[in-house]
């Protein structure tokens, strides 16, 4: 049964206040040294581990050709295709839920749980979860909700949020987990030890999975022909969470269907490479139906939440609908130059990174956004790394031109376009633009800027905080040129 | 944009007779020196070179920051002034990206675009792939890095030519540095929208520079030299950047870098 949008209204995002402060976090993360540290050694890893599970160029390429064009083919009749998911769910016995807005998706799993008197509910992981704040959702509705992911448990305790998409407290490094645990976890024996630290950690959810009443997961591909929810995961909570609890519930973005389950193991090769390196995670789970009569164990209900939040107006746009072929494996933030730099905190988006910032416009508007599309240099790391080859530089411009138009009012704009437009930047760019289309114009103008070499300052705003101010020639290349006698 | 560049699916022709020769508006009035160093270095292989006076800009600072209808009407008038059905060679990585890979959607529809784009060839991509240049390194021995740009790099695959340029001077060597493929943080506007972000990059990459050990390193675009050049002369560094053109007559005409007899 589809559950009908319950409330048109949607209160703002959090993240929407975090990422309009993106100019000052950036400040404030890029002068914290034990930060940049921190990214800068667990990326420089995650990129030589991606490199080496890749040591064909060509396989690489034929595989990246392959996932994108399965991405492309599901997103082409996405909507048939989540019908069809739908169907198949339910033929299984699996409830699907209809979510526009993250009120709405939170809203539905706060009635499931209450149905059933849940109280206790622990969560595998789940960034879709992060996007509707679905913590601090049940948290005011008296629900103890946990973290079961190593990670996730560490930036709840720590009160944060995750700082990359599949490594959520990569900015911590061992000694920070190791004071925060000794702070929060009684009778805790300090060491940095990882894998101590780790069993610590998994001593404790291990007991609270006994007693969840609910388990919460993401899912990284619903399968619409055989109406499978897929989950990768290397710690084993994600099957506990969906395995354990009476009742699972799975939360993801509609566009995490894909049509056919010979579709799966290319995209999980692809990603599980590209991610961390890793031929192949430690579990890979294939949830159909709740438990069946002659069955053991397993949820007794299964519940399906698939959110938009602003994926169908990216849907609707035929360039950024390449957007929605994202399968969320942090290789574009990994190799970043500029997230390497700033950490993931310092966006205020819940995806940070590359990716993050092609897809929050679209969940947030470009008004809270709008100096995300431009804190890039264009390098293209990130789009040459993509394993569904998403353009993101490409995306990157298209966003820029977008928050610099005309607003125009149509109901197809994009939410917040034109809100990044500064009548004195318009202005400079149509000046620019008539003196380069006007050939004398241009070199009145240079000869102009090279005789007055002398009076240019020795300091240019924020270039010369950092270098040295340019010189500019004597004399033009135009001018060298015509005065040049040609050889003979 | 893959690692696997598109010099791999391109046709290059034979050496031509002619070329026009595409400055680029930071050479012009920063750094000619490097526009001229081009020129003689493909007249001394027996290119006539024809310079345009009616070029300016590419249009990519404007392109790059959202305003496609301004980078559009500057990009229609660079096309206007190179008529002849020859190359045209560009002394700049990521002007050349521009030129040969955003040209077609800016100026889609536009008769003749695509010849226009086939046209356009990167200094080092034209001497390796259309003259199929042998050097003869006449230069004392040294040492010296690389930076490309990213665009160079990724949509034009500088750094492969760029390399295989510097390898065929037989007493130069050609020292990796540290993060060899990441950005030096220019990105045109972005190092001036975001300065912050672009002076932890440029710091990073001109560390990783002096750390190589290295009397000077190359590069094929102004941007990045201007960027990197201006970091290490804030920071009292010795070493420098030049631009290939330039290090390529210098050395093959047995010049100390910075030596050619250009009159300024
Ligand atoms: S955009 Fe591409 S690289 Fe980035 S997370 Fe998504 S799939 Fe991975």
């Amino acid at each position: 049964m589809t559950v009908k949008i319950q409330e048109p209204e949607q209160s703002e995002s959090k993240y929407a206040e975090t990422a309009r402060a993106f100019r000052q976090n950036v400040k404030k993360d890029l002068a914290n040294a034990e930060l940049r540290e921190n990214f800068h050694g667990a990326m420089n890893y995650l990129m030589a581990k991606r490199a080496a599970s890749f040591p064909s160029d060509d396989e690489l390429e034929t595989l990246r050709n392959q996932c994108k064009l399965i991405k492309q083919r599901a997103l082409l009749k996405l909507p048939y295709l989540l019908e069809k998911l739908e169907s198949n769910l339910q033929a299984n016995g699996i409830h699907v839920h209809w979510a526009e807005t993250i009120t709405d998706a939170n809203e539905i799993i706060a009635q499931v749980i209450t149905s059933k008197n849940g109280k206790h509910i622990v969560k595998g992981k789940s960034m879709v979860s992060e996007e509707t704040a679905l913590n601090d959702y049940l948290h005011a509705r008296d629900m103890e909700i946990l973290e079961s992911d190593m990670g996730e448990y560490i930036v709840q305790l720590a009160h944060e949020h995750p700082s990359h998409i599949i490594m959520p407290a990569i900015h911590q490094n061992k000694k920070q987990v190791a004071d925060l645990f000794d702070k929060h976890i009684d009778g805790f024996d300090y060491t940095t030890d990882v894998d101590a630290l780790i069993g610590e950690g998994r001593r404790i959810l291990r007991d609270k999975f006994c007693h969840a009443d609910v388990g919460i997961t993401g899912v990284n591909f619903a399968v619409a022909e055989t109406g499978t929810l897929c989950l990768v995961e290397n710690e084993g909570n994600g099957q506990m969470s969906s395995a354990v609890p009476n009742v699972h519930i799975a939360l993801t973005g509609i566009e995490k269907v894909v049509e056919l389950l010979e579709d799966v193991p290319p995209l999980l090769s692809l990603l599980t490479r590209s991610a961390t390196g890793q031929a192949i995670t430690t579990y890979f789970n294939m949830i159909t139906k709740p438990r069946q009569s002659d069955e053991k164990d397993g949820p007794e209900e299964v519940h399906l939440v698939l959110l938009d939040n602003g994926r169908s107006q990216a849907f609707a746009d035929e360039e950024l609908r390449q957007t929605l072929q994202c399968i969320r494996c942090g290789a574009c933030m990994n190799h970043c130059p500029v997230y390497t730099r700033i950490g993931g905190h310092a966006y205020g988006t819940v995806y940070p990174g590359p990716i993050g910032k092609i897809i929050s416009p679209h969940m947030l508007g470009l008004e809270a956004t709008k100096d995300l599309p431009t804190a890039s240099s264009l390098c293209g790391a990130c789009g040459e790394v993509c394993p569904v080859k998403i353009p993101i530089p490409k995306i990157l411009q298209r966003l820029r031109t977008e928050s610099v138009k005309v607003h125009s009012g149509s109901p197809d704009e994009l939410k917040g376009a034109g809100s990044n437009r500064k009548p004195m930047e318009a202005t400079i760019w149509k000046i620019w633009s008539f003196i380069h289309k006007h050939q004398g114009m241009y070199r009145f103008s240079m000869w102009v800027a090279t005789r007055l070499r002398g009076l240019l300052p020795s300091k240019l705003g924020v270039w010369t905080q950092v270098r040295s101010a340019p010189q500019l020639a004597p004399k033009t290349l135009h001018e060298r040129i015509q005065a040049r006698q040609p050889r003979g | 944009m893959t690692e696997l560049n598109s010099q791999h699916l391109r046709h290059y022709p034979n050496k031509p007779k002619q070329v026009y020769l595409y400055g680029t508006c930071l050479a012009d009035v920063l750094f000619p020196d490097s526009g001229i160093d081009a020129i003689e270095f493909l007249e001394q292989q027996g290119i006539d070179v024809i310079f345009p006076q009616g070029q300016t800009c590419c249009g990519q600072p404007a392109y790059n920051s959202g305003y496609q209808q301004q980078a559009k009407s500057v990009a229609l008038q660079q096309i206007a002034q190179f008529p002849l059905d020859i190359p045209i060679v560009i002394i700049s990585g990521s002007c050349g990206g521009m030129m040969r890979h955003h040209y077609p959607e800016l100026l889609k529809g536009e008769p003749g675009i695509e010849a226009f784009c086939e046209r356009i060839f990167e200094f080092t991509e034209f001497l390796v792939h259309v003259l199929k240049i042998k050097l003869t390194d006449n230069g004392e021995p040294e040492k010296v890095a690389m930076h490309t740009s990213c665009a160079a790099r990724r949509e034009m695959g500088v750094h492969i030519t760029g390399a295989s340029l510097i390898n065929q001077l037989d007493n130069v060597e050609l020292v990796i540095h540290k993060q060899e493929k990441e950005c030096c943080g220019f990105g045109g506007t972005f190092a001036v929208k975001h300065g912050d972000i672009s002076a932890a990059m440029v710091a990073d990459k001109s560390a990783s520079l002096v750390d190589a050990d290295v009397v000077r390193f190359v590069s094929a675009d102004w941007g990045c030299l201007m960027n990197i050049n201006g970091a290490l002369e804030y920071q009292k560094q010795p070493l420098r950047g030049e631009h290939i053109a330039s290090y390529l007559l210098a050395r093959t005409a047995g010049k100390k870098a910075g030596e050619t007899d250009n009159d300024s």
